[in-house]
């Protein structure tokens, strides 16, 4: 099966690990995700608070340039902002016949033009569960991930608000449940599943997003989750770059490792945990890992991580969990 | 027929809030039900709830909605839009209540008024490079706006610089020319429903 591939710009740095383990499983599955030639950023969350014709045509020229190299009608985003912005700007190019013609008139100045509806967005969970089918996923599965308690978390933009190339539902998701069940994984009752990481709040306040970060973790730790499952960089980044400064803010003591579930699958698929990026998260997997008799390299990123704080230090109190 | 009894009076607060969103937004038939503000993350601390910010919309109180800190706390996250009884484009209506309160200068009084610097800077590099760049993003927002932020943010800089998380230099696309007259264009264009 022959996808575009739509890695945006957090799985070229940031999320590389997501992008790493994206393809170490994609050939397994039989999945060919080809690269869109010279895609630009989506905008994320910041172009549409600006300037709304710009942000519609900067993510318009990525489905022309996809509509234009004929890789294929479906186009697979791994990042839940992409996903999102690329099907918004389908649906409401489709919607809006004014809207359509304004962004075509900005895109010829480029010598481009995009038909509403030529290319199919989709999030590269879908393809996996739906067309790949968690039959052929389980067949694929020779290390099982037995033991181990995995939180799945979706976030947001995944399931809503469903402009296009909706899978599940949007209060209530289960597709990566199923998914890592068939891995293996014993998945924990998560009830804030779909809620959201922040985003950019870190940059807003803070105080707002350290306490949206907070809810997650408290929520993953209270159902003994050794890992959280991911499908989106932005989350990973909020949950596990960002775990530290909550803890040092509220007083807490988390250290539950954010892991991006195509990681969980190669893990399951018996791929060495380097070729999956594993490693290059700041709150350390490899504890959770050993559990299920996972051996990461300690300096598999090229160097030790430092643990945790110094002996020297002086005990910090703890805040009593409620 | 309604759109003559529209056209027949001058536009109000809400019209033109509507007329700035893409596709049909609905934001006339709110009920005042409280769905949006009960679903937000981030409500407890915005200065209005969603609720109350479309009553002073209604209501044609300009200043103190382009003020509020609410839209800049939305986080995108849609669940009031998924939940509105009246399919409310909720989030749209928060992004259209961004953009009027740059154009009118309003944010600077907000207290969420660094929001707009962040979103400006993550532009700026996108477009002049086609990607985020995010040490870049970083370093000019946090020395810029946030001085003694920035201080504090460095440790998790080295951290994704020594993970290898974070690239020293910007990703420029080739197509840089062609995306910059496109961005240019509907810059020129602007105004668009």
């Amino acid at each position: 099966m022959k996808y575009g591939y739509y890695p945006g710009c957090s799985l070229e740095r940031n999320a590389a690990a997501y992008h790493q383990s994206a393809m170490a499983v994609a050939g397994p599955l039989g999945i060919d995700l080809v690269e869109i030639d010279d895609w630009n950023c989506c905008g994320a969350t910041e172009y549409f608070s600006i300037n709304l014709l710009p942000a519609y045509a900067l993510v318009a020229r990525n489905l022309a340039l996809a509509q234009d190299q004929g890789i294929s009608d479906q186009l697979v985003a791994p990042c839940s902002a992409c996903f999102l912005n690329l099907t918004k700007t389908d649906r409401y190019m489709a919607e809006s016949p004014k809207l359509a013609a304004d962004v075509n008139e900005a895109l010829a100045a480029g010598g481009l033009h995009y038909t509403p509806g030529s290319v199919r967005v989709r999030h590269l969970l879908d393809i996996i569960v739906n067309d790949v089918g968690y039959d052929v996923v389980a067949a694929r599965v020779s290390k099982p991930l037995t033991g181990l308690r995995v939180a799945a978390y979706y976030g947001c933009l995944i399931v809503r608000p469903g402009y296009g190339g909706v899978f599940d539902d949007p209060e209530h998701p289960t597709t990566m449940d199923r998914l890592l069940r068939i891995l293996g994984a014993e998945v924990v009752d998560f009830p804030l599943r779909a809620q959201c990481c922040g985003g950019h709040m870190t940059q807003i306040s803070q105080e707002v997003a350290y306490e949206m970060i907070r809810r997650l973790l408290k929520n993953a730790a209270d159902y003994e989750a050794d890992v959280i499952a991911t499908v989106c960089p932005m989350c990973q980044l909020n949950l596990d770059a960002y775990q530290a400064n909550v803890n040092q803010f509220f007083n807490t003591d988390y250290m539950i490792p954010v892991l991006y579930f195509t990681q969980l699958m190669g893990l399951a698929f018996g791929v060495s945990p380097v070729d999956l990026g594993i490693g290059k998260e700041f709150v350390d997997a490899r504890p959770a890992l050993a559990k299920i008799g996972v051996a990461v390299p300690s300096n598999s990123n090229g160097r030790p991580r430092k643990k945790e704080t110094s002996k020297e230090a002086l005990p910090m109190p703890r805040l009593k969990e409620e | 027929m309604t759109t003559s009894t529209i056209s027949a009076r001058a536009p109000t607060f809400l019209d033109e809030v509507i007329a700035r969103t893409p596709g049909e937004p609905h934001l006339e038939r709110c009920i005042q039900c409280g769905t949006c503000g009960g679903s937000c993350p981030s409500g407890p601390d915005m200065e209005h709830t969603p609720r109350s910010l479309f009553a002073l919309i209604n209501a044609g109180l300009r200043e103190e909605v382009l003020r509020s800190n609410t839209p800049w706390y939305c986080v995108s996250c849609y669940y009031c839009t998924v939940r509105c009884p009246q399919q409310i484009h909720i989030t749209d209506v928060m992004y259209t209540l961004k953009r009027m309160a740059i154009d009118e200068g309003y944010y600077t009084e907000s207290t969420a008024r660094d929001a707009p610097e962040f979103s400006r800077t993550f532009i700026d590099f996108v477009e002049s490079n086609g990607r985020s760049f995010e040490l870049g993003l970083a370093t000019a927002y946090h020395l810029r706006y946030r001085p003694l932020n920035a201080v504090s943010m460095a440790p998790m800089a080295l951290g994704m610089l020594r993970r290898g998380r974070m690239d020293l230099t910007p990703t420029k696309i080739k197509g840089i020319k062609q995306l910059q007259a496109i961005l240019n264009k509907a810059k020129e264009l602007g105004g668009a429903k």
